[in-house]
Formats: structure tokens, sequence, C-alpha cells
């Protein structure tokens, strides 16, 4: 009877994790034939793939950061308003003051870095609700957005700055079209997920795990490692694999392994799922939660700076209700409220799901309104969706 | 006298334990019926099958409740038919008033509007029922554990109570407020209402029931009249085998002195000027296992909790020694690389982290000894945490297993498996056997004599005097904070353990029984 549980829980995680994948293919293929009937036009173009994710790209990356928040149990409400407050910092050092891009580029990560310090201390070693704490600080750095760019735009950056976001790796093999140097990076690229995951695969076999069943394991290496192919032809066709894509394969691939192979990720998960025990297994809580938000303020921090490069100007509107979508990008992945779940693939794909559909609707003339109404649901469905897993 | 409730054939499941197997229960209109049995022999179970908390269809068998088959779906089907339960851990909200408390979810209202001047008066009579004086806009916080009992009951009557359930009333409760209540019962009892009482104190027992039901592991074992009740006959069922063979056999080899500990003071983390801890020496040697006796709330967690890594208490002074060797314990990692482990008493909320996988588990405290560099090694944590399941036979499928399904005996293990892998010299235990049935109780008792005869020292806080007399060489006895006593085994027993606590009693004028609500409720 046991051994029943332990087989359906396991598969029903793999359901879980596959069934996040099947949705975002089906809202891919959905959006195509849908945006090919109605306009004619292909959605899957090179050029709206190369914008689906220049438009994302600070999605997911926030997301990162907001996994391990929310893992540790607790949530930050701030990081659109330090999207804006960075972006802002970035114009005035780099337009204003003429400071060289790498300096900026520094400087920015540090105020970021001190940002979720100063947030972090409060909640972790005062232990005021995070709550609260970004709550202030989502006014706080909206208004030092405003003050600091005195209400107005300031732009524009210059080339080597806006290239963080618009820039693409040139083809060191000289062919160009397509680029050959995006085709052999997503070619390795699938091959190294296949055989990752088919060494994980015999490594549960060895160690006596029951594996998802062999057709689901190939039906999905295959999907993965062909859509991974195509979207890399794709953007080979067009002007290469944009800079900003290949920081998030970096960091994505940074923090799967620090989240599941790593002894601070894994105490940050067991902070998260029971914190007094974690405590009095010797590990340090309050310190992991600090250092969590510090994390989450260095990557809102270079958030911001791509999304001041994309607009080529810091608007004291910029990243307004951001937190919103890194949030829900995070639950639509699988994490829990209440602390202790949720894996970086995961969030990946949630964010994915949510940027494909933004893309969608917005080539359909989807009115904004009704563009909220269907995220917001998307994001019940997908916890909803969760929960009746769980209860079964 | 006619059977007002029939329970046949109950059995219940949970993942990987069955905690009811085929239990019959019947219990007369107007009488008081005990249940006995051990932690973990199913009475609370049963309790909650009967008042709908488990609803029906999740278990097997039948109930028969005043003529009719009880089909309850939740708390409150069984509630309109008059079952009321009182939980252990008292279910009222410390804010808010008496009044409020008391129709909590009942309330004297028309069209949702409360009508405070009925609600006050209604108080005022159940209050008197209850023998209660307090006024209905008092704060529930403010009433001590034995009044808070006593307005349990005044709730149920409220409901219109005909059977009433007990879960353990007067286990926190001073002397006098237990005679108090069970006078109360008895009252009831005069006026029609039919109660369950669920007890470990035979005298109790003795005083209010009618007849005894003895429950153990998960099987109705036995149903006694009135005069067919004695201790002996109810032990014998509640233990199912002689008390001789309840403790494996040792024979200890006790070596020098591990743990000492000399002029420990810990002050309430909140409360200034409350001193917790009073002037404890005490010492732990290789291959010795020493108790620490005393009443609930007494300050042995306290003390054990501030000695590991000052997890419990404020301005604490004191030193530590290990091996001679006096060693800083002022964090939880201290503590652990001096040497020493704390197993608590509370395993679900301060032990386990229970959505994790049981491999998790027990490499929580001492994940480097599974890591290069920071860097985790999944097949090594495999290696550990399979060797810990055959050393301490934790039954389970695989160590992937979430330990939220495991049984109370395994997540101790569990538990016992994470600290023994940080390769404690002394463990201290607290309550190790809470919550466990008797077989799994011998399994950790075997456990822990391995441990003393590997040469590490134990120290084991428990409240079962048995227990303490059953497996430690030596025991301290403890009260209001202080050591008031030590007994070698040959000198210890329950009467000269109590004759320590009674005598430190007398000279103290603090209640206690706070305390020990206070601790309860830390630890529900």
């Amino acid at each position: 009877m046991a051994q029943d549980q332990d087989m359906s829980a396991r598969l029903g995680a793999h359901l879980r994790e596959n069934g996040m994948l099947m949705a975002l293919v089906a809202i891919v293929v959905f959006f195509t034939v849908i945006v090919q009937v109605i306009l004619g036009v292909d959605f899957l173009s090179a050029q709206n793939i190369t914008n689906l994710f220049l438009q994302n790209s600070y999605v997911i990356i926030m997301a990162l950061g907001m996994l391990l928040v929310i893992v540790a149990g607790h949530i930050d409400l701030s990081v659109g308003s330090v999207v804006g407050f960075t972006g802002a910092v970035a114009a005035v050092l780099t337009v204003n003051m003429g400071l060289p891009v790498y300096v900026v580029i520094s400087l920015v990560l540090l105020v970021g870095m001190v940002i979720g310090a100063a947030q972090g201390y409060w909640i972790a070693y005062w232990r005021i609700p995070s709550f609260i704490v970004t709550l202030a600080g989502m006014l706080v750095f909206r208004g030092l957005t405003l003050w600091l760019l005195n209400g107005q735009n300031i732009g524009p950056f210059p080339k080597s700055f806006q290239s963080l976001s618009t820039g693409f790796i040139p083809d060191i093999f000289g062919v160009d079209k397509p680029n050959m140097t995006a085709m052999a990076v997503v070619i390795l690229a699938a091959i190294v997920i296949v055989y990752i995951g088919w060494r994980a695969r015999k490594s549960d076999i060895t160690f006596g795990i029951t594996p998802e069943p062999m057709a689901m394991f190939a039906m999905r290496n295959l999907i993965v490692a062909a859509a991974l192919i195509f979207v890399g032809y794709k953007l080979a066709t067009f002007r290469g694999l944009p800079n900003v894509v290949i920081v998030l394969s970096i960091l994505t691939i940074m923090y799967a392994f620090f989240t599941e192979n790593t002894v601070m990720g894994r105490r940050i998960y067991a902070l998260g799922g029971n914190e007094k025990a974690a405590k009095l297994s010797g590990i340090k809580t309050d310190r992991l939660v600090f250092l969590t938000f510090v994390n989450m303020g260095v990557l809102a921090a270079l958030a911001g700076m791509i999304v001041a490069a994309r607009l080529n100007s810091a608007t004291p509107k910029a990243g307004g209700g951001f937190e919103l979508d890194v949030i829900a990008a995070v639950f639509i992945g699988g994490a829990s409220m209440s602390g202790g779940v949720g894996k970086i693939i995961g969030v990946v794909v949630g964010a994915l799901i949510m940027g494909v559909m933004n893309n969608g609707m917005s080539i359909l003339g989807i009115g904004i309104d009704y563009q909220q109404v269907i995220k917001g649901l998307v994001l019940l469905a997908a916890v909803i969706f969760d929960v009746y897993n769980k209860n079964k | 006298m006619a059977a007002l409730l029939e329970m046949r054939g109950i059995t219940k499941v949970f993942p990987g334990v069955r905690a009811l197997d085929n239990v019959t229960l019947t219990v007369e209109a107007g009488e008081i019926h005990a249940i006995c049995g051990e932690n973990g022999a199913g009475k609370s179970t049963l309790m909650k099958v009967l008042s709908g908390i488990y609803p029906h269809g999740s278990y097997d068998g039948e109930i028969i409740y005043d003529g009719a088959v009880l089909a309850n779906r939740s708390i409150r089907d069984s509630e309109a038919k008059g079952i009321i339960i009182i939980h252990q851990e008292l279910a009222l909200v410390p804010l808010l008033s008496v009044a409020e408390n008391l129709f909590l979810g009942n309330e004297v209202a028309g069209r949702g509007v409360i009508s405070w001047p009925e609600t006050f008066q209604k108080t005022e009579q159940l209050l008197a029922k209850v023998g209660l004086t307090d006024s209905p806009t008092t704060k529930v916080e403010k009433l001590g554990v034995g009044k808070q009992q006593l307005i349990e009951i005044a709730k149920a009557l409220a409901k219109n109570v005909r059977l009433l359930i007990l879960d353990e009333p007067t286990a926190a409760l001073q002397e006098n407020d237990s005679q108090k209540l069970l006078d109360l019962l008895l009252e009831l009892k005069a006026q029609g209402v039919t109660s369950i009482i669920i007890s470990h104190k035979l005298n109790e027992i003795n005083r209010v029931a009618d007849r005894v039901t003895v429950i153990r592991d998960g099987a109705s074992i036995s149903t006694l009249d009135k005069a067919d009740i004695t201790e002996d006959r109810i032990i014998r069922d509640m233990v199912g085998r002689d008390m001789a063979n309840r403790y494996p056999a040792r024979s200890p080899d006790i070596g020098e002195v591990l743990l000492e500990v000399q002029d420990w003071n810990v002050w309430h983390p909140e409360q200034a000027g409350r001193q917790m801890i009073k002037n404890v020496a005490l010492n732990v040697r290789r291959g010795e296992i020493v108790g620490i006796a005393g009443l609930m709330g007494t300050g042995r967690t306290e003390l054990a909790m501030s000695l590991f890594g000052r997890s419990y208490g404020k301005n604490i002074s004191g030193h530590v020694k290990m091996a001679g060797r006096e060693v800083d314990c002022s964090t939880v990692s201290s503590a652990i690389a001096a040497g020493l482990s704390y197993v608590t008493e509370d395993r679900k909320s301060l032990g386990l982290v229970l959505e994790e996988p049981i491999l998790r588990n027990i490499t929580l405290a001492n994940l480097e000894g599974i890591s290069t560099r920071g860097v985790l090694d999944a097949r090594r944590e495999t290696q550990v945490a399979d060797s810990y399941r055959d050393q301490l036979a934790i039954r389970t499928p695989s160590v992937f297993q979430k330990v939220v399904n495991l049984s109370g005996g395994n997540q101790q293990k569990v538990v016992l498996s994470k600290w023994l892998f940080t390769d404690p010299q002394v463990l201290i235990l607290d309550e190790p056997t809470r919550g466990i049935d008797v077989g799994a109780k011998f399994e950790i008792y075997s456990i822990m004599n391995e441990l003393a005869a590997g040469g590490r020292g134990v120290l084991m806080i428990s409240s079962e005097m048995p227990e303490l007399l059953g497996m430690c060489d030596r025991i301290y006895v403890m009260n209001e904070g202080a050591i008031v006593g030590e007994l070698t085994r040959a000198e210890a027993s329950q009467e000269k353990i109590m004759a320590l606590i009674l005598k430190g009693k007398e000279s103290q004028t603090k209640n206690g029984g706070d305390n020990a609500r206070k601790t309860k409720g830390r630890a529900a």
C-alpha cells in the first residue's frame, strides 16, 4: 500500500512538471493557430520569438530570486519599484554623469544588494513580516524613482549599455544567416539537457527510486530538445542569440544547481518547510532569510538595467506591477505559499507561460482589460490544479 | 438501561498505520464510560471518528447512536445530535470573552445581529451550572486552565449536550481543579448527560466511571463493569504483557563524566524577573542513561533547550563541560560541534520537516557530512539514509517517502537518525516515547540502550515515571526550575520521586498549573 502511495506521489510530481510543460506547449500551439487564422501572421516568426525573450527576460530573472524568497516562506512586493529605481540610478550614472558602462553595472548591482540588505535586515533579524517591509519598500522606491528622475524620462543610453538588452551574439563562424553560433549553442544545450536527464534517471534506478515511465521520459525530452532547436533555428535566421538569453540561461542553470545540489540551497528549503526544526538543527535561519533578500535585490537591479536598456530610457513608471507578474510566475511554476516547495525549472516554465500569453494576447489586439482577467484566471487555475492534485 | 451509543467494528487506516482495528464500544444512556489505553493506542482516533472529525466513509464499521445509524459528515453534524467533544488542547479563543467563547459558532442572534443582553444572561446561567462566578466579559486568557476546562463544558451545555466526550480533561490540571471537574461530571450524570472520559489516571476512573473500556494497539481489549475495575486488571489489559518485560534488559558499563553542567541559570524570554532554571547542576557519564523526572511545566524542556544552543530563555549563565573541558554551547551549531544533541518532545513542529522526504530529514543537521565544498553528494546522502533505516529499523518502502506519512514511532526514529548522524557524545531525549505505540516504544528503548552501550551518554526527560524507573541508571528530580533530588536506580521509586516533588512544592507558592498549560499549548 505504502509502495503504491510512494509511486503515485512520485508520478504525481512528474505529472505536475510535465503538466506545466504541456500547458506551455498547448498555449503556444493555441496562439500559433489562432494568430495564423485570424491575422494570417506567423506567431512563431523569428522576430516574435526574439521579442518574446526580450520582453520576458526580466520576469524570469526576478522569478529566480523570488522563488528563493517564497521557498523561504516570505514574499517580496518591492521588486517592481526596485526595477524602476535601479533603472533610474543607471540612467543618472550613465547619462548625467557619463560613467563607463561596466562601472555603472557594478554600482547598480551594488545598489540592488544594499536595497535587498536593507529590507532583509528588518525581515530576518527583527521578524517584521516581509509583506509589510516590502510593501513599504514598494512605496519608498517608487517615490525615490520619481524623485531621482524629477518626474522626467532620462535617456538615451549609449549603445554599449543598450546591448544589455538588445544586443546579440555575433556569429563566430562568420555565416550569419543562419547564425551558426546560435545553432551550435542550442544543439549543444539540447544534447546536454537530454544527457543530464538520462543520467539522473539512471541514478534514480541505481538508488532504487521508481523512475518516471520511459515513454513519459522520452516524450518530454523529445519535446524539450525539439522546441529548443526550433527556437534556436528561428533566432539564428533573425539576428542570432540575444545577450539576454545567454544571461538568462546561465542564471537559470546556476540557480537550478544552487537549489538542488548545494548545502545552502537545501537549507533554504528546510527553513521554509519548518523554520523551528531547521533552527534546532543548527541552521542559521535568520542569516539565510537575509541573504535571500540580498539576492533578490541584486537580481531586481539586474532586471532594472535590462528594462531601462530595452526602453532606452529610465522612466518613473518603469517596473510598475512587475512584482505581480513575477510572483504569479513563481506560483504558476508550482511554489507553495507556505514555503519549502518549488523548483527553478517550474518557475521558468511558469514565467514563459505568462510571457507567451502576454505576447499572444497583445498580437491579437486583446484589450488590457481582458488580458488581466485571463492572466488572473490562469494563475488561479494553475494553483487549483496543484491543490487538487495534492488532495487526490 | 438502553445503549445510547454502539460503535461496531470500527477500523481506521492512515498511510502506514492501522490506527483502529475492529473496535467495539457500547455506552449506556446516563453512564460515565471511561476509555483507557496507552499513548497511541487509538483512543483519540476513536473519539475523532465518533465526533465526525473523520467523516462517515473515511472509516469502516458502523455507529448506532440513539437507535439510528450515525453518518456524520462533519463535527457540526455530530454537535447537532448532541455529541460534543472536548479536546486535550482546549479550543477556546484566548482573546475573546467568556460569553463570546461560549456561543462561538452558536451565537445568540437574530438575522445575524448578536443580542448581547441575552448572550450575557445565558452565559451567567451556564457559568452557574458549572460552578463559575466569573464575569461573562472576562477574557478567557485571564482564566487558569482549570476554569478554561469548565468553560469548555459550559460551552458543551450551551449546545444541548447529550453525549459529552472528554479527552484527558485533567491532564493539565492541579489536584483541586481535577476534583471540581470530576464532581461536575457526576452532577451532569445526575441530570442525564452521558459522558465518555479518556483518562490515564486510574484513581479518577475508580471515582467516576461506571464502566471502562480498554484499548490497546488500536483494538478494544475489554470492557469492565464497576465491580471488576481494579488497577492491576486495567494495566494488564492496557499493556498486554507483564510490566517487567516492557524495558529491554541492559548491563550498564558506566565510565567517566561526559557532560557536566554547573550553576545553570535561565530567565524567562519575555517575562522579566521570572527565573525558569535555578542553579541547576547535573552530570552524565559515559555509557549512562540519566533521567529527569518532574511534573509538566517544571522547566525540564526549558533546561534542555537552554543547554542546546540557548534555544530557550534569556540571561543564561553557567558552565557546560564535555569530558572535563569547558565548551561553547551558545549556538545550536556550536552545541552540535561540542557533541551535544537534543531530540525534542515535539517531533512534528520542532523536530521534522514533515513535507520533506526521510533522507533530507536525516541529513539536515549534518549536511557537511554529505557534501564537498558546499555541493551535496546525492549518492552519499542516500547511503547514509539507507544505513540508518536499516540500523534503526525505520519501516518505510524507501527513504524518499515523506516523513508526514510515517507513524509516530518511525518519525521518532528519523529524528534519532538525524542526531546520530551528527555523532553526538551526549543525547538529550525529551519525552522520547510520547505518542508512540507500545511496540515502537520497546524499539526506542533498545536504541537508547545501544547508544549507552556504544559509550555515549543519554539524558532522558520523561513524564512517565515507570519509563524512567525502567530505563535510567540515575534520576534527577526537578521542580519549579530547580533540581530537588537525585536518586540512583536502586533507590528510585514512584513514591520517592513524588515525595521529592511534593517536598519541593511545599516550599514554593507559585502556581504550577499555569506553567503546565503554557507548555502544553506550545506542544500542541
